[in-house]
């Protein structure tokens, strides 16, 4: 009988590099995922600025053309599956729990396993740059035959693929076991915080459509290796059933990349408007219809292929009709902010420009969602500036709102206010200096993905290279900020904010090691 | 406030930057030189400025808000939150107007996907890194790729206003005539788009994709390959030389010379 009371000492608490690695606490495995971001950030933003640097002017002046394939390539793999996704992870992480007032996720052991996942799928990923062959350069697409061509890179790829997906299913699994099973009493499904819903949806996303695309590139990896023509004409295979398979996974990815960041901007504005909501359960469900309508819209990336019309057609309308709910969801903000008592911290400033930008590029989604028109903006620098709108003033200006209004509570330390509006000010200067001018040169002709141009895009591209340094310096200031707050600064209140509303602030800042032992009560 | 200055900043300063030989055309999609071209930009500008319209008054109203309900204004936070009423109304005022967008898109839509009646057929190939033209049925076959010279891209010399966009041969083709394109590739993806003729479809391997238009306007029109297909993506343009039926009849008889004079010597 004396194992049995040893056995509720399940409190093992090693310190040191032991505790992240051993670690099965939510609050633990958030930060993991959110430095490993960071970190990333830094890394995708340094290709980042390769890319601007050789296209600052026209000619070839500091890589190879190969070598600046592979950087648009690796830019953007390390951006989705290593920033966006697993910083979202991470504040879900962070989060759920506390929202939902459970103690900590449902599944705490695959948790930890599926973070320690990411680090080894990419350094995988990131030490084909040293590989023979160079790094992979058929876009982050990886349309066949050109992916094919990749050389020695190839199998790391595909494998770290894998393993991202891998990752990303297991954390979807323990965030829907977390949402449906750990709620406190009282916590219906319709009371649940704007970012839990919007998690609860993603993680079926993520599940509907990681294993599609792991199916895609294991066909890519036989076709290399193993002699299957799934993709290669020659064999009786067909290159567009990649992309229809990628693109199945490709446009409910880039809902997974945004609609947390819906969740996050629905709990700051009416913290800092001092006014609830406006039309929570319709944001609900307009969640859930953009979520549906990713499933039937893939297509509408490969307008060019030689679709037949009534393809063509079927997918501009269905295309056409996420305006719907997407519109609903920027009308419902914007009516929270109306008669509220606003004010600006930097929280709130990122989140406002979320919802400029975001609008800004779902307009230009629009235009592209119009097949006749799309046939001169596809593949474009229009369609560059269209998805960086969404990503970066989107999604990435959304993690960091979310970053600025829960630090406090996750380190009990106030952020320096002034510091963190100078950074909000900083990025959307230049990350407007860098992609507006895309819009320009996309419409008069400059296609993407090409490391040199003619001569009459010089300017936009100058004053956009600009823009990348001036975004990308600002963004050390942002882990400056960070890490001044995690080491100190004014003490944090319970509540925080004075506007906040929700159970994550009735913790202590910073919260205990299990967020709730005894469920809260939920009126 | 603060937040529309930066904006109006910004807009300012790339008025200002704007050099002397890039006129106010680089900053829009080109009307171009075709009847769907036109139709097209038709479309863009729509559209662009309903985009315009719904931002002025969505921001608007927000700016509004930003500016008029600040608590440093003393203001009492209203409590509402709830309207099925509103909900509703943004709901379908925004599906009639994509139902006046799709209106348009589909009828141009539909006319691009006509090829009937076209008069003259070129079958067009892509490789890495070049286009080859074929003239069906005359027997004129040729490749057309990138002629600016290495010493302007790796910035020995200074480059001239064509950079990149030059080829050795470029495709002749009649003005007022139907042309109908058949786009294949012999290796990867690539992508043959003018923009000019509003024309862009992947050459893919396996596949024979097809496309036409009638231009209007004799000239040069330049474009290029839009889809990655490796190390000189960025250097496969496309140059169409628009001629007079006249001129066309002319070409097309040198170059059969040309051609049947190539068979002679093998």
């Amino acid at each position: 009988m004396s194992s049995v009371v040893k056995d509720t000492h399940h409190d093992d608490h090693p310190s040191g590099i032991m505790r992240w690695i051993r670690t099965t606490n939510h609050k633990d495995i958030g930060t993991l995922y959110l430095w490993f971001a960071m970190i990333m950030f830094f890394i995708g933003g340094f290709m980042a600025l390769i890319i601007r640097s050789e296209l600052f002017q026209p000619g070839l002046q500091f890589v190879d053309p190969q070598f600046f394939n592979s950087m648009t390539t690796m830019h953007a793999l390390v951006m989705l599956f290593g920033v966006v996704m697993p910083a979202f992870t991470g504040l879900a992480n962070w989060l759920i729990p506390m929202m939902v007032g459970g103690p900590d996720m449902a599944l705490p052991r695959m948790n930890n396993w599926s973070f320690w996942i990411l680090p080894f799928a990419f350094s995988m990923l990131l030490s084909t740059l040293w590989m023979d062959g160079g790094a992979p350069a058929g876009g982050w697409t990886l349309y066949p035959p050109l992916s094919l061509q990749t050389g020695d890179a190839f199998p790391f790829l595909i494998f770290s693929i894998h393993f991202m997906g891998l990752s990303s299913i297991m954390g979807a699994i323990n965030v829907i076991a977390t949402i449906l099973n750990m709620r406190a009493p009282g916590m219906t499904l319709m009371k649940m915080p704007l970012f839990v819903w919007t998690w609860l949806i993603t993680a079926f996303l993520l599940i509907a459509v990681m294993p599609v695309l792991a199916g895609g590139v294991t066909m890519l990896l036989t076709d290399k290796f193993f002699g299957t023509s799934f993709f290669n004409a020659a064999g009786g295979g067909d290159p567009v059933m990649f992309q229809h398979i990628f693109w199945f996974f490709g446009h409910p990815e880039v809902y997974i990349l945004i609609l947390p960041s819906f969740g996050v901007v629905s709990s700051i504005i009416p913290t800092f408007a001092r006014k609830p909501l406006f039309g929570y359960s319709s944001m609900v469900y307009a969640t859930a219809s953009i979520a549906f309508l990713s499933f039937i819209v893939w297509a509408h990336h490969m307008f060019t292929v030689g679709i037949p019309l009534a393809g063509e057609l079927f997918f501009m309308f269905a295309t056409m009709l996420i305006a719907v709910p997407t519109g609903v969801k920027v009308f419902n903000w914007v009516t929270t902010m109306w008669k509220g008592a606003m004010t600006f911290e930097t929280p709130m400033l990122f989140a406002i420009a979320f919802i400029v930008m975001f609008t800004i590029g779902g307009f230009s989604g629009l235009m592209l969602a119009i097949t006749p028109a799309d046939f001169q903006y596809h593949d474009t620098y229009f369609v560059v500036a269209h998805f960086h709108y969404v990503l970066v003033p989107g999604s990435i200006f959304a993690i960091m709102a979310a970053c600025y209004y829960w630090l406090p509570k996750w380190t009990g330390n106030m952020y320096p206010e002034t510091l963190g509006k100078i950074h909000f000010w900083l990025s959307t200067f230049f990350v407007n200096l860098t992609f507006f001018p895309m819009h320009f040169v996309g419409l008069a002709g400059m296609p993407r993905r090409i490391p040199d141009y003619s001569l009459q895009f010089a300017d936009y591209n100058m004053i956009a290279s600009i823009g990348a340094f001036g975004f990308g310096i600002a963004q050390i200031l942002f882990l400056y900020i960070v890490i001044k707050t995690i080491k100190g600064g004014k003490k944090a209140t319970d509540q925080v904010w004075d506007g906040a509303d929700g159970l994550e602030w009735t913790l202590p800042s910073p919260p205990p090691y299990h967020s709730f032992n005894t469920p809260p009560v939920v009126k | 406030m603060r937040y529309l200055n930066k904006f109006l900043i910004f807009v300012m300063i790339n008025i200002s930057v704007l050099p002397a030989q890039a006129g106010w055309l680089d900053l829009n999609m080109p009307k171009g030189v075709t009847d769907i071209s036109n139709e097209v930009f038709g479309l863009h500008m729509l559209i662009l400025w309903i985009c315009v319209v719904i931002g002025v008054i969505v921001f608007g109203a927000m700016f509004w808000s930003i500016l008029m309900h600040r608590k440093s204004k003393g203001v009492t936070p209203a409590t509402w939150h709830e309207s099925t009423k509103l909900e509703f109304i943004w709901t379908i005022v925004p599906f009639i107007i994509l139902i006046g967008m799709a209106v348009p898109a589909t009828k141009t839509l539909i006319k691009m996907y006509d090829h009937s009646d076209s008069e003259i057929h070129i079958k067009i190939t892509g490789y890495q890194w070049l286009w080859q033209y074929e003239y069906l049925n005359t027997g004129i076959s040729y490749y057309s790729k990138l002629s600016t010279p290495y010493s302007e891209i790796y910035n020995k010399k200074s480059k001239n206003v064509n950079y990149l966009q030059q080829v050795d041969n470029e495709l002749v083709v009649p003005i007022n005539k139907k042309i109908r394109f058949l786009l294949t590739s012999n290796d990867v993806l690539h992508a043959w788009w003018v923009p000019d003729l509003a024309l862009k479809r992947d050459a893919m391997p396996g596949y024979i994709n097809e496309m036409s238009t009638i231009i209007n306007k004799p000239g040069i029109y330049r474009g290029s390959c839009a889809e990655l297909c490796g190390r000189h993506h960025g250097f496969m343009p496309i140059v169409i030389k628009a001629v007079t039926e006249d001129e066309y009849e002319k070409w097309l008889t040198a170059r059969k010379v040309k051609t049947s004079g190539v068979a002679k010597i093998k």
